[in-house]
């Protein structure tokens, strides 16, 4: 479209209607939210739902402010998020390494493939008591938890997306020239930018679980520990509030790689 | 156009899967004079593409053998443009064409200037820092030719580069990047199966027989040009008659 031309009205009116679509979409995504709380606040205030049980919204801002007083939260919130970004973090880097092995040996990805799919597939919960049996009950075992239920995932997406790269584009590398070193790094490096930021968003929740797991079974800090002790001492008030933070530190965290992502687009 | 620059000598190639073992090219013999237009037609799935491949050093043949004569007896230079432009999204129009520079550590001062004035030429001045996305067909394609060129290859081996055009586009475009093959005076060899193209741009063509491919028959094609339109060739009072010839020597291979 020109920006110079006046726009004809049938444009205008295309507009305005797509303004007001997404207008509609914001102010009816709120409206859930606050018929929800509403809901919620009246049902416990009028004895409908045993606030014991259920807390209420009014409660768990109170219970909110409480924790932050003592400074408490901080530390627990503080621990939960650096656990998960360093898991995030290294997850993202071996990942990258063993799916770079992988691609550039295919006897050996044809030998790992079976152990991949099992370790996949496995529950890594399970593996969580042994985490602990071997590695103790700090910072160190609640990484490794969140490693493993992300890290395996990691690398056969990432390695299918290696190995999904047009052929002919390697061979066009070939064509001028280049080895194999430069078909990985030319080509398809760049060509996989795009899996590799969308295996970053399913990693960074993947990593906040895996966390959180550890926590339950083995930290005294964090929020996977406050929602533990939190239901042992029917804390719920405190217990509610810890899940709805950890629902803001979830859509934060994917926040920024979705940000990520959208700087990557522009610069294409 | 007197002495041979590549000669190819009673070539095999078989392809090999599980399922079997396809012979794609026996006994194969032809050479390409130096500076000459070379076009070769045969049925789709001929095994013309593994010619190239051959020649580019892609691939090692079975059996026979391919000579160059390179000047003072070493190996010329070979260009190799594919079907599809293959321009990286990820990289503007610049870096697309210096990639071969860049992977042959020979992005010096000197090199950059001729790509540079090569942009100049081929119409794509302005477009050195657009993304591939913004250029049409054509332009991608010239692109395309000058990332080859920039590495200053003696022989060219085009393996059917306009068939991704539409063909309107096609028409313009294969003539204008014959013109600018020949202006740099290059040897070329142009796997097609586009008749029309292979009697309009090349100086000879060799119809290749169905698998296991060998040269059937051998047209040197001299065409008197009415004009100096991009579409003279197909203009010219010979050209439907090669077409013919060529015609029928493929419907034999065909039916």
């Amino acid at each position: 479209m020109k920006h110079n031309e006046p726009m004809s009205e049938a444009q205008q009116e295309y507009i305005k209607n797509h303004h007001r679509h997404h207008r509609f979409i914001r102010y009816a995504r709120l409206m859930v939210l606050l018929v929800f709380l509403i809901v919620w606040e009246v049902c416990a205030n009028f004895k409908l739902i045993d606030s014991f049980f259920f807390s209420s919204p009014s409660r768990v801002v109170s219970c909110f402010f409480s924790m932050l007083r003592d400074k408490s939260l901080f530390v627990h919130i503080g621990v939960t998020l650096l656990e998960t970004v360093v898991s995030f973090l290294l997850v993202i880097a071996l990942s990258l390494g063993a799916a770079t092995l992988l691609w550039h040996s295919r006897k050996l990805s044809e030998i790992l493939e079976p152990y991949l799919v099992v370790l996949n597939s496995l529950p890594k919960s399970a593996l969580a008591p042994l985490l602990i049996v071997w590695l103790g009950t700090g910072i160190d075992t609640i990484i490794v938890a969140g490693i493993s239920v992300a890290l395996f995932g990691a690398i056969i997406n990432l390695y299918t997306g290696f190995m999904q790269v047009d052929s002919e584009k390697l061979k066009l590398i070939y064509t001028l020239g280049g080895t194999r070193r430069d078909t990985f790094f030319k080509v398809v490096l760049p060509a996989c930018v795009p899996t590799i930021l969308s295996n970053m968003k399913v990693n960074i929740g993947l990593a906040l679980v895996g966390v959180i797991i550890g926590e339950f079974l083995a930290a005294r800090r964090g929020l996977g520990y406050l929602i533990i002790y939190g239901s042992q001492v029917f804390q719920l008030n405190m217990l509610i509030t810890s899940i709805l933070i950890l629902c803001a530190i979830a859509m934060g965290l994917y926040q920024v790689i979705q940000f990520l992502e959208h700087c990557y687009k522009k610069r294409i | 156009m007197e002495s041979d620059l590549v000669k190819i000598d009673s070539l095999s190639f078989s392809y090999h899967t599980l399922n079997g073992e396809t012979r794609a090219l026996e006994n194969l013999s032809f050479s390409v004079k130096e500076g000459e237009f070379l076009a070769i037609v045969g049925p789709s799935g001929c095994g013309k593409s593994t010619i190239l491949s051959l020649i580019a050093g892609l691939m090692e043949p079975e059996s026979g053998g391919i000579t160059f004569y390179g000047k003072n007896g070493k190996k010329p230079g070979i260009g190799y443009m594919l079907q599809h432009d293959h321009l990286f999204e990820w990289r503007n129009i610049w870096q697309n064409v210096t990639l071969g520079l860049e992977i042959q550590h020979k992005l010096t001062a000197e090199n950059k200037e001729k790509v540079k004035k090569m942009l100049d030429d081929y119409g794509l001045a302005g477009f050195a820092y657009k993304r591939p996305g913004e250029l049409s067909g054509g332009m991608k394609q010239r692109a395309a030719l000058i990332r080859t060129l920039a590495l200053e290859p003696e022989i060219l081996l085009l393996d059917e580069p306009f068939s991704a055009l539409d063909y309107q586009t096609r028409l313009t475009v294969s003539a204008d990047i014959a013109r600018i093959i020949r202006a740099e005076k290059k040897t070329v060899v142009l796997i097609t199966h586009d008749l029309s193209e292979a009697v309009s741009l090349a100086d000879r063509v060799l119809v290749l027989s169905k698998r296991p491919a060998y040269v059937k028959a051998e047209f040197s094609i001299h065409l008197t040009l009415p004009d100096d339109s991009l579409l003279a060739a197909r203009k010219a009072p010979e050209y439907s008659e090669y077409f013919n010839q060529i015609w029928e020597e493929l419907s034999d291979e065909t039916q």
